[in-house]
């Protein structure tokens, strides 16, 4: 690692400009921080946060309904842990949970279809947030609920999807990434294609990383490398896990069921075809339509940079209310909540400190 | 807009930064109490006693390596001894819920005499209350306890010094893990067991060097993260600890991984950390070594000079990483 560390520097010096590159995915922006990356790299190769966490970038709204929903008469709203704290306009799954609402948190949405066989009685709708990584999942059990003849079982499904978004930041004249350290668990999905506009349309490189130190600092050098040939490519540092065409037998369970949708991310706005709904095959699953709950119209945070971290344009210490109004205690924004958002990892891993 | 935290959340009990305040802010004005620390000490008749009490709630009531009732039991040992004293006496109040089997019942309370014999310790007093069904979960037990100090030793954070070895006699990460993996049902291959367990023993095994032994504590809630910045913040020193030095187990690794945690805030229940005197740094993890629970001692890091209170955590590729306090809750009802 020492060679390539000293290959890095050498390239990094010959460049002669500093050169930002951007982490998508929030399992990269902690690892980061665990391994002290940024202390070995060249301090020239400046590393961003991009919006690569699903719970920072689920909106005020779609918390609000999830809330809404959950105070409903016989419901029982499960979800991820990470949502529970993610403030909605007026209260968070947490508070709604301490004011009596049964919400129950769950690693797999097969066990919320198997409580909903076990309580015939209620509803049992699953908070459905994440990117590609999960979409196959709920995808999984929406069919199976399908086969199984569950009636008390529906999604509220926020999912999104990960190319349409760096599309939008690519397309924003204020965002300036010279390449993507692209996420490897979104990857094994959906493979490499799906970035290949990156590389061909918008001229930037990107590598698909993995999460050991020796992985991003192999992610970083082949980045810097294709700046320093000046190529612009998609490439896999993940081999062992990652193939080009990703797991086509997972992409298909998710195109059964979903369908791309408009899609709001907190702090971003509304990004063209960069959600997944129900098809329409499957809408008696789709708790909106079944349950059809009142949503107060409230207002993202006014003050909150979220938007500008999650594009990589500030880093988390440059927003007014880091470590002051927004702590992890106390979030304001959502990437102050999740343990993946940047906000958190900065904080935690005490990043404000300088 | 920030939000105001008013009313009690799960993380005020996740052993973490919420709960420190719901201490300073609450309990500790409202009763006169200013230090904290895992047992009180108190003199008696020129006799120093330590005393402390442990409410119980895990769940599952059951898991890998234990059960509520020896964790009942080894917890108060544990808090009495990382506080420097021979445990010899407990109570054990019992809250149950209606419905609850006598059988699951019996085995606890096996468990609790069983691990009171490893323990040496004995349960004297106790109280029963029963509350309705679905107002509880199945049991809760509260153990308080009394030991008396070992003599020559003083175990306080206030004699942390600069250049004292940072000890750990076993792997982190265990009790956590074994407990999420039952309430979740994911198996592991060896099986992750929780490492309840008494830590009197080893104590005893490095009386002998009394003044040399500065500070020690189980970390328990919060894990071992949380327990180096307590030690920073009341020492008014910076930790380092070297991220190749500290043990953990590949299955918990690649739990942790697959969960999203950080092995340094699992919890455990048998793990201790000591601060001592560099000088007898080598000769006291010899002396914990040759003890049961101890095999695996090693030095993890050191004290150093500057008082900013941050624990430093030297990673594998030579970077630093700070280490914070649990954020909320991790895992809550571990323990």
């Amino acid at each position: 690692m020492k060679a390539i560390l000293n290959e890095l520097k050498r390239m990094t010096g010959l460049i002669k400009r500093p050169l930002r590159l951007m982490e998508v995915c929030g399992t990269h922006t902690v690892a980061i921080f665990r391994h002290g990356i940024r202390d070995v790299i060249p301090k020239e190769t400046a590393l961003l946060s991009g919006p690569g966490c699903p719970v920072c970038v689920t909106s005020v709204k779609d918390v609000d309904a999830a809330v809404s929903m959950s105070k409903m008469t016989g419901v029982i709203l499960a979800t991820f842990g990470d949502m529970m704290r993610v403030p909605g306009g007026e209260q968070s799954l947490n508070d709604a949970r301490s004011e009596g609402a049964d919400i129950r948190i769950f690693y797999s949405p097969m066990d919320a279809l198997r409580t909903a066989m076990e309580e015939k009685g209620r509803e049992v709708v699953f908070f459905a947030t994440g990117f590609e990584t999960t979409s196959p999942l709920i995808a999984a059990t929406v069919s199976e609920a399908e086969r199984r003849g569950v009636d008390n079982f529906s999604i509220y499904s926020t999912h999104k999807l990960v190319p349409p978004a760096l599309k939008a930041l690519l397309d924003s004249p204020d965002v300036m990434v010279d390449g993507f350290i692209l996420p490897g668990h979104v990857s094994t999905i959906i493979g490499s294609k799906p970035y290949q506009f990156i590389s061909s349309q918008y001229k930037k490189p990107g590598v698909i990383t993995g999460f050991e130190a020796e992985e991003i600092i192999e992610g970083i050098f082949m980045l810097v490398k294709q700046i320093y040939d000046c190529r612009s490519e998609v490439e896999i540092q993940y081999s062992k896990v990652v193939r080009e065409e990703g797991n086509p037998a997972a992409v298909s369970v998710i195109e059964r069921c979903f369908e791309p949708c408009d899609a709001h991310w907190r702090g971003i706005g509304t990004i063209p075809g960069s959600g997944l709904r129900l098809r329409e095959e499957y809408k008696r699953f789709n708790a909106l339509l079944k349950l059809r709950p009142g949503v107060p119209d409230n207002p993202e945070p006014a003050a909150c940079s979220c938007g500008d971290v999650l594009r990589g344009i500030k880093t988390p210490p440059e927003c007014g209310m880091f470590g002051s109004a927004c702590t992890p205690e106390s979030p304001v924004g959502a990437c102050m909540v999740s343990t993946e958002g940047s906000c958190s990892a900065y904080y935690k891993y005490g990043a404000y400190r300088g | 807009m920030g939000l105001i935290v008013d009313k009690i959340l799960l993380g005020h009990g996740s052993g973490g930064k919420l709960m420190h305040e719901l201490i300073r802010e609450h309990f500790g004005p409202s009763f006169g109490i200013e230090g904290f620390s895992d047992a009180a000490i108190l003199d008696v008749d020129s006799r120093k006693l330590a005393f402390t009490t442990d409410s119980y709630v895990v769940s599952p009531l059951f898991f890998p390596g234990g059960n509520i009732g020896d964790l009942a039991v080894y917890g108060t040992v544990n808090d009495l001894s990382v506080s420097g004293a021979e445990p010899l006496f407990l109570s054990a109040g019992f809250i149950i819920e209606e419905g609850f089997s006598i059988e699951r019942l019996k085995d606890i309370v096996l468990s609790m005499a069983r691990a009171a014999k490893e323990a040496g310790v004995k349960i004297v007093a106790g109280d029963t209350k029963v509350v309705n069904k679905g107002k509880g979960d199945g049991v809760f037990i509260n153990t308080a306890g009394i030991g008396v100090l070992h003599e020559g030793m003083e175990i306080s954070p206030l004699r942390i010094r600069k250049g004292d070895k940072v000890l750990i006699n076993s792997e982190i990460g265990n009790h956590g893990i074994a407990v999420i993996s039952e309430r979740n049902g994911i198996c592991f291959d060896p099986p992750v067991v929780s490492d309840t367990r008494p830590l009197n023993g080893i104590v005893r095994s490095i009386r002998e060097f009394g003044e040399d032994v500065h500070f020690m504590r189980d970390p328990t809630r919060g894990g071992l993260a949380t327990t180096l910045k307590e030690a920073a913040l009341e020492s008014r020193k910076n930790i380092r600890i070297r991220e190749t030095s500290l043990p953990i187990a590949p299955q918990v690794k690649g739990a942790c991984d697959l969960l999203g945690l950080d092995p340094l805030y699992v919890a455990n229940e048998g793990a201790l950390v000591a601060f001592v005197s560099p000088g007898s740094a080598e000769a006291i993890v010899n002396s914990m070594r040759g003890h049961a629970h101890g095999t695996e001692t090693r030095i993890i890091g050191e004290v150093e000079d500057s008082a900013e209170s941050m624990v430093l955590l030297q990673t594998r590729i030579g970077g630093n990483r700070i280490i914070e306090m649990l954020q909320g809750e991790q895992l809550p009802r571990i323990c």
